[in-house]
């Protein structure tokens, strides 16, 4: 198992599922150990009672269906796939509704789910997707992009209620690509994936919503931050010691 | 971080050829510098030794000649580049600078054997003129431009033309590989550059192939993958003046091809990252959590108006 996990620290990200694909058909007494510890590129598929998108997770999942969190329904049909109790499944709306604005404020498109479901201390767990297509035929508005993917993955466990505090807990991935491609420079792609934890008590007088929502957007922040800053900041740094700017060597140009 | 996990495969659940095409997939997928661990690891995953060796014989002379490795030659008295253009069977690289062929363990990554090159081996003194001046040129260059980088020119065609009035074709292979696992980042430079010396039309054509490769693996993954391919020509003259003409040509479209990747580095921010997701949201100010009972409003009236999605 940690050989496996090392293997997919070291293939490209582009190559993630075709490695845990690979590594599922070698190891597949270990099949519930690498799919919750390897994160995968997000699916969609379309919620055609609300005619809305939403994303395809672990959490979501019963045999062969996907439940959607905007009709609620399984898709394909499924005759009695578990639903969140009435409690949660309110919050879980709420949540959907909110989560789909601070997508669209972020990410100018793309699309975003959440699932919550009960854990057994008492508390619940809640699952915060984004997907963002972010190529010239996607949502790309600039269009600086030939390809580029975004996927945010927050699980959160909420602890259960005690003196009005809440323990939360917040595991998030971001993988993503992107490949620009111009007529001098040729390609370039860079992708990656990264996963932070962190952990909080917070008082749930502001609701439970207001608590995640804030965590996540303080997560979310720190991520792109360090993938921009400090993982694309390495490579280009290896880049400039294979072969370094040219300062001080001119090249003589051909005088043809 | 591989060790222990080497539990056998219980039951044949997939079939040894499967097993062997994984293995393989893994080895010539690895990162540059990086094919031992993975193969540590993927040697581990299997269980199973034998499908281990099958897979590393197949895949580690695949993984060395796209990588163009480069190993010390057994007396020290150069490298070899581990590349199709030198190759003379799978486990013999031809080093044209020194004129000797080393014999080449795939595996471990070492020469094993050194022997001088035959007569037939070797080029034509026509040919090697030109070749040799232009190996001078580029070790200048190399030697300038990267830290760690190792060249060879290679004729791949006509290399027995005696005179003038005979097309031929070099192959100029330039890599450098820089690896440092302690700091968690790898990476390479490739480039090769194909020269067709054409008699008739008394030109030189150039075409460039670079690749650019790097991986930082601390806390996360994260690979840079890059490549450029480029067109070019000079008069041909005389074996000198073509090495500096030649060779000043390939160090300007390299320098353009850094520039540009730097630029493509600057962009990253402010534009291409921007289109994945902002700093900030639209609004340029964090969102608010606190009050968020407004957008159930606002979203159902957009939608109405058709507006947003």
């Amino acid at each position: 198992m940690e050989a496996a996990m090392d293997l997919m620290r070291r293939i490209s990200p582009n190559q993630s599922e075709m490695a845990l694909s690979a590594l599922l058909s070698l190891l597949p007494h270990h099949s519930t150990d690498l799919l919750s510890q390897v994160d995968q590129p997000l699916q969609v598929c379309m919620d055609t009672e609300s005619m809305k998108e939403f994303i395809l997770c672990e959490y979501n999942r019963d045999a062969d269906s996907y439940r959607s969190p905007w009709s609620n329904k399984y898709f394909p049909p499924l005759e009695d796939g578990p639903l969140p109790s009435d409690e949660l499944r309110k919050l879980e709306i709420e949540a959907n509704e909110v989560f789909a604005v601070y997508r669209d404020q972020y990410y100018e498109g793309g699309v975003s789910s959440v699932y919550i479901w009960e854990n057994d201390s008492q508390g619940f767990v809640a699952c915060f997707l984004i997907k963002k297509d972010g190529s010239k035929t996607g949502h790309g508005r600039r269009g600086h992009l030939q390809e580029g993917s975004w996927d945010a993955i927050h699980v959160i466990e909420v602890g259960p209620e005690e003196e009005g505090n809440a323990h939360y807990c917040l595991t998030s991935t971001v993988m993503l690509s992107l490949t620009t491609e111009e007529k001098p420079s040729g390609t370039f792609n860079l992708s990656g994936s990264i996963r932070r934890q962190m952990s909080s008590d917070l008082s749930v007088a502001e609701g439970h919503m207001c608590n995640m929502g804030k965590m996540i957007e303080e997560m979310e922040g720190k991520l792109r931050n360090s993938l921009d800053q400090v993982y694309f900041g390495k490579t280009r740094e290896m880049v400039c010691t294979l072969r370094p700017p040219p300062e001080g060597i001119q090249f003589r140009l051909p005088e043809s | 971080m591989a060790d222990g996990g080497d539990e056998p495969e219980e039951a044949a659940e997939l079939p040894e050829k499967e097993k062997l095409e994984i293995a393989k997939w893994f080895l010539t997928n690895a990162p540059a510098g990086e094919i031992h661990y993975v193969a540590k690891d993927i040697r581990s995953v299997l269980g199973d030794d034998k499908i281990y060796e099958m897979a590393a014989t197949e895949a580690f002379p695949v993984y060395n000649k796209a990588h163009l490795i480069v190993l010390e030659l057994p007396d020290r008295s150069g490298d070899v580049i581990i590349t199709t253009y030198g190759e003379l069977d799978e486990h013999n690289y031809f080093d044209p600078r020194t004129a000797q062929v080393a014999t080449v363990d795939h595996v471990k990554q070492v020469c094993t054997n050194l022997r001088p090159a035959t007569d037939e081996e070797l080029p034509s003194p026509y040919i090697e003129e030109f070749r040799c001046a232009l190996d001078a040129e580029l070790c200048k260059y190399v030697g300038e431009a990267y830290p760690k980088g190792t060249c060879a020119v290679y004729c791949t065609r006509g290399k027995d033309v005696e005179g003038p009035g005979a097309d031929f074709e070099f192959a100029v292979v330039i890599s450098a590989a820089r690896h440092s696992p302690q700091n968690f980042c790898n990476g390479s430079w490739r480039s090769i550059w194909k020269l067709e010396f054409k008699d008739e039309l008394q030109v030189v054509e150039i075409n460039g192939k670079m690749q650019v490769g790097a991986h930082y693996f601390e806390e996360g993954n994260v690979q840079l993958d890059a490549n450029n391919e480029c067109k070019d020509s000079t008069i041909m003259q005389s074996p000198e003046d073509c090495a500096v003409s030649v060779t000043s040509m390939i160090g300007h479209h390299e320098s353009e091809y850094m520039a540009s990747l730097e630029a493509s580095y600057l962009n990253l921010p402010d534009t291409t990252f921007k289109d994945l997701r902002r700093k900030l949201p639209v609004t340029r100010t964090l969102f608010p959590w606190n009050n968020t009972l407004q957008f159930s409003l606002t979203r159902d009236i957009s939608k109405e108006l058709g507006i947003g999605k």
